[in-house]
């Protein structure tokens, strides 16, 4: 399977009559993309706003982040089986608004929402305050429970990103790059002399706030299936804003997944890149044990050398980390597996809550339990209240000034465990 | 959590979904519970059934409790 | 830039005062540098300058070591300096354990940098590792001049604020903290890199090595568990409504205890979870599912059970470290103790 992505570089955008892209600016009708929203009856209103990289603005509670694109040519649309008709896609060509993305925000669903700060300290943490953000301020109607309320501004997010994709349907992008997945055949025969490796996608699945959706599909009644790496850039693994900020995938993580790319920029070279497996992180014992004996039985049947494990989350999904590893290891196949760790705030503290002396090739994104602080910001977009509730934040983390005192937990995507950021420690 | 209380000389028995984070945190008595947003009811069933089974946890837990054992023990 | 003032700690055999007779050898304060801090100051060169050593016999520290280290810390507050170096100690255990606690209370009460070092058996590795950097060195004096090599430099990063890097590159003992910090490379990259070297059977370097998890033995069966008082604890975040001692949805601080005197069962109008680490709405809704108030309240009534303790405790096991855990459970143990308590079913989401 094979995927061109045309990158359209987006440096700024502006409010306009006409929403359009011209040279390097998207300009945006807001009040017809308010409108294109409104559609969903649970939506009570919806604001619109900008914050750019360097501005003194800080968002929160910050939902999920995506990153607009728009199908080109090829099968099938955009997050297929959520907001388009599930077909298979991750073929043909995708255009990719390059350095921005929609941040949706609103308010609080559950604990697992963050906090992007566009600058200061804690934009050092977030990869998010380096893009354009295109934020989608979401309220829902009185009464709605909170998985409807939940649901209602993961889909306005998602119809967001794909409007502003659509802007980019037309135009010759400069920058294409290609990414090929061959068949098992074919690749054993193109390299045969190559360690084949696949890649196990770990989602996170516990319900409310936890969820991850594949083609429309709630993963946690899925069996661990095998996927090409293509379909994850065209959306068909969407985020149900799981998590603790610091280590939930967002959409815009999905689309974008840094394993997959790195394991690209060597296929075929150092390595044979197979497949990406995905299994889930489910609440029940029988289901971990289940997934994970079955994820060592795709790739076994894959016939790998080795496997990079990606986590998501933390506490009990340290188990289905553990136990893929294990499982995985058992039949000789050699693991790498990329976690985060909550070391305690002095990070004195056993990092993870399961450990097995098979996982002896870690990489860490960093202790989520560091303290730090974030100075008063010029603009708050959505609620600054919720900081002494959110996973990662305490009694009295919102001071009279606007700065906040929590743990890097709260920041969007700062201890990403697909390995997306150079944050570790040691 | 468990094991500062042991240390203290109270015997405690663990009821948790995720056993192997309790085998490996060094649980001595572990009851398998339901599963982890409720370990001991289940939503699904009608509110007597419900309660039956958290009896029934309960009471295994109990016989853990009056067990003696020399290392881990797990009591399906 | 003025030159950075170093107080230097040594024993009495460094101090060329005498061996093990003259190991009671009480704490005295001398001006400048003595013995191996010659080799220091040369290796300062004119960014640092040592302005006082002081000396104490390795027997007479270890005798009085609380009174002692406040005694030192006044002689060498006195110095008003911006740097500690206590040693090296090689292997000798005493002076390993007088140089690592002075060098961590130095650190702490003054609130300056402070460094040692040790050779890595050295009883006081274990005990000072995680408060102060410790430099490794060899096991006996003969490796003065390297231990000083390793010491000068970290000593005087230290002193400057400049970012300390591995302990590999730097040369100090690891110290069991986890400290954050920015790789040059993004995370998934190198674990690409990590793979690549396991499968070609190239020696690569875990970035966190696995745990030893200590062991504790089961304590002994309840002899007639009819007659026994029984504690409800939880990591479940199981709270009354509103959370009123505002537990933390991840990485809690701290625990709370309330009392179920006279309640039967826990309703949704009164109890709720205040753990952010899994999907509340079923704990919301029956608070039982999580912590069994209704069961054993059954369970005492028809005398399966001697009677459930007055207060159950509670804290959000989600993202809580080790340590808080271990601390919340010490203090809900000794007063489980002292209540009388006999068994404990403890609760976990």
């Amino acid at each position: 399977m094979k995927l061109e992505l045309g990158k359209i570089p987006i440096h700024d955008v502006k409010f306009d009559s006409e929403s359009r892209i011209e040279g390097n600016t998207l300009y945006l009708n807001q009040e017809e993309l308010i409108s294109h929203l409104m559609v969903d009856e649970n939506i009570k209103s919806i604001t619109i706003d900008v914050a750019r990289p360097g501005d003194k603005t800080r968002i929160m509670p910050v939902k999920d982040v995506i990153e607009p694109r728009v199908k080109v040519s090829g099968k099938g649309q955009v997050f297929p089986g959520t907001l388009s008709k599930v077909e298979t896609v991750g073929q043909g060509r995708t255009n990719v608004l390059k350095g921005m993305a929609v941040v949706t925000t609103g308010k609080i669903v559950g604990f697992q929402e963050g906090i992007i700060d566009m600058s200061g300290p804690g934009a050092d943490y977030t990869p998010f305050s380096k893009l354009v953000n295109l934020v989608v301020v979401c309220e829902p109607v009185e009464g709605i429970d909170q998985h409807t309320h939940e649901k209602t501004v993961r889909i306005a997010g998602l119809r967001a990103a794909a409007y502003l994709g659509n802007l980019a349907k037309d135009i010759e992008a400069e920058e294409i790059e290609t990414y090929e997945t061959y068949t098992v055949k074919e690749s054993m025969e193109k390299f045969p002399d190559l360690p084949r490796v696949a890649y196990v996608l770990m989602l996170q699945t516990q319900g409310l706030l936890h969820d991850t959706y594949v083609y429309g599909v709630d993963m946690k009644h899925s069996l661990p299936t095998i996927i090409y790496p293509t379909e994850l850039m065209d959306g068909a693994i969407i985020s149900g804003n799981c998590v603790s900020a610091c280590d939930k995938n967002t959409t815009y993580h999905h689309l974008n997944n840094p394993v997959v790319e790195d394991l690209f920029k060597k296929h075929g070279k150092e390595l044979n890149f197979v497949a990406v497996v995905i299994t889930n992180e489910n609440v029940y014992l029988d289901d971990k044990e289940r997934s994970s004996d079955w994820t060592s039985k795709l790739v076994e049947f894959l016939d790998v050398d080795g496997v990079i494990i990606s986590q998501e989350g933390f506490g009990n999904p340290d188990t289905d980390l553990i136990m893929n590893c294990k499982k995985i290891e058992a039949k000789g196949i050699k693991t790498v597996i990329i976690t985060d760790e909550y070391a305690g705030r002095d990070g004195a503290s056993q990092s993870l809550a399961d450990a097995d002396e098979s996982a002896n090739a870690v990489v860490t994104a960093g202790n989520a339990n560091m303290v730090i602080e974030l100075p008063p910001m010029d603009k708050v977009i959505g609620y600054q209240e919720v900081a002494d509730v959110i996973a990662g934040g305490f009694a009295g983390s919102l001071k009279p000034d606007g700065s906040i005192t929590a743990e890097l937990q709260v920041i969007v995507g700062a201890t990403n465990e697909l390995g997306f950021n150079k944050l570790s420690a040691r | 959590m468990v094991k500062e209380i042991e240390r203290a000389g109270i015997p405690v028995v663990h009821i948790c979904t995720v056993v192997p984070i309790s085998q490996t945190v060094g649980a001595n008595r572990i009851v398998p519970a339901i599963a982890i947003p409720h370990p001991l009811g289940d939503p699904s069933q009608p509110a007597d059934k419900e309660k039956e089974i958290r009896r029934k946890l309960i009471d295994k837990a109990l016989q853990a409790l009056s067990t003696e054992i020399s290392e881990q023990t797990v009591f399906e | 830039m003025s030159k950075i003032r170093v107080v230097h700690y040594i024993n009495q055999f460094f101090g060329q005062i005498g061996g093990e007779e003259k190991a009671d050898h009480k704490p005295e304060a001398r001006e400048g540098f003595v013995g191996p801090g010659m080799a220091f100051q040369a290796s300062f060169k004119d960014k640092a300058e040592i302005v006082g050593t002081v000396i104490c016999g390795d027997s007479y520290f270890n005798e009085n070591i609380e009174a002692e280290t406040e005694e030192l810390l006044t002689m060498i507050e006195t110095f008003k300096p911006d740097l500690f170096i206590a040693g090296p100690a090689f292997n000798a255990g005493r002076y390993g354990m007088a140089c690592g606690s002075i060098a961590a209370t130095v650190k702490e009460k003054l609130g300056i940098p402070a460094l040692t070092g040790m050779y890595v058996e050295n009883p006081g590795v274990d005990s000072f590792k995680s408060k102060v950097h410790i430099v490794s060195t060899k096991d006996s004096a003969a490796g003065m001049r390297d231990a000083i090599k390793k010491m000068a430099p970290l000593a005087l990063k230290l002193a400057l604020g400049e970012p300390i890097g591995s302990p590999e590159e730097e040369g100090y003992i690891p110290t069991g903290i986890r400290v954050n910090f920015f790789e040059e490379k993004r995370g998934s990259e190198r674990a690409v890199e990590m793979l690549l070297k396991k499968l070609k059977g190239e020696e690569f370097t875990t970035e966190y090595p696995m745990p030893d998890f200590d062991r504790v033995d089961p304590s002994p069966a309840i002899k007639d568990i009819t007659k026994a008082t029984i504690a409800l604890v939880t990591s479940g975040g199981i709270v009354p409504k509103g959370n009123p001692d505002r537990i933390e949805s991840s990485s809690a601080s701290k625990y709370a205890k309330y009392d179920i005197e006279g309640i039967d069962d826990l309703t949704a109008e009164e109890y709720e979870t205040a753990h952010g680490g899994y999907d509340p709405v079923y704990a919301n809704k029956d608070a039982d599912r999580v912590l069994p108030v209704d069961v054993l309240r059954e369970f005492g009534k028809e005398g399966k059970i001697g009677k459930l303790h007055r207060y159950f405790y509670t804290t959000t096991g989600n993202g809580t470290s080790v340590a808080n855990a271990k601390k919340f459970a010490a203090a809900i143990a000794k007063e489980l103790v002292s209540d009388g308590v006999d068994a404990v079913i403890l609760t976990s989401t």
